[in-house]
């Protein structure tokens, strides 16, 4: 029972990965494919390292607390790196795609430098 | 001085559930990596210790904020798979300014990842001074203040003000 779980959250994480490489192909300019890869691939992958848990759990708990452990840095790693990369395209003059419709940030950095 | 020692216990505690089962040897080794670490960069790791104490603040953190964030990043990814598939791409990007009350580094930092990983928002820098983020938005439903607020910033800000600031 708990395996056919696992299972079901391993397929749900490996659905929620491939939408979100579509996403990184489909979508226009590097902020909104930003936001495509961190939310789709963050919540895939915690579910399939969720789903190894649920399955490894009669067998070898050491396996199910390192996914668990896993987890925990993956949530708090990867929008820290989505905000890096996003802050240094911004700075490094990536243009925002031509559809967008504001842009604050490049507003209020005009009198910076 | 009870910053080291809040990192001494962190550590090694993720040392333990790395290597699991413990056994004398892994501890001996996992207290010496955690001194280490704990030396190195402890002072680093908060700057206000005394917030760790307050039970209140982990019993809205796990009761309170860890559904809400659940919740919002489920809604986050059928959000993106539903504009991802769709053929006629609904997208309407921008960057928009968002205020916040919320001052301390540990609050604004979750804020920061909150917003990152809830739907359609992404965080693109951060002014501490002001209480500001610039949040890029892939569908943008309006930019005065108080809009950017009620969509993006009221689901977190009160419960993060409780859980870290006051």
């Amino acid at each position: 029972m708990i395996d056919t779980i696992g299972m079901v959250f391993i397929a749900l994480g490996l659905t929620f990965d491939v939408l979100g490489c579509v996403g990184l192909v489909r979508l226009p300019d590097v902020y909104n494919r930003l936001q495509a890869a961190t939310k789709c691939v963050t919540l895939g992958t915690c579910s399939i390292l969720f789903g190894t848990f649920l399955i490894t759990i009669d067998t070898s708990l050491a396996t199910g607390l390192k996914a668990l452990v896993a987890i925990v840095f993956l949530v708090l790693a990867s929008p820290v790196a989505a905000h890096a990369v996003s802050r240094g395209a911004h700075r490094a003059g990536v243009k925002l795609w031509e559809g967008s419709v504001v842009d604050q940030y490049a507003e209020d950095k005009e009198g910076e430098e | 001085m009870k910053s080291r020692i809040l990192m001494f216990i962190i550590a090694f505690a993720v040392w333990c559930l790395l290597t699991w089962v413990p056994d004398t040897e892994h501890l001996i080794a996992g207290a010496v990596v955690a001194l280490i670490v704990a030396a190195v960069m402890g002072s680093m790791f908060s700057t206000r210790p005394h917030m760790m104490l307050h039970p209140m603040r982990y019993f809205y953190f796990i009761f309170w904020y860890l559904p809400v964030f659940i919740w919002e990043l489920l809604k986050a990814n059928i959000d993106v798979a539903y504009r991802v598939i769709h053929p006629g791409l609904p997208i309407k990007p921008g960057i928009v300014k968002l205020k916040t009350k919320l001052r301390s580094d540990t609050g604004l930092t979750f804020l920061a990842n909150s917003i990152t990983l809830t739907p359609g928002t992404l965080t693109v820098d951060v002014n501490q001074d002001d209480g500001e983020l610039y949040i890029h938005w892939i569908y943008v439903k309006g930019t005065d203040p108080d809009t950017v607020f009620r969509e993006i910033g009221s689901r977190f800000e009160p419960i993060l003000m409780k859980i870290f600031e006051e």
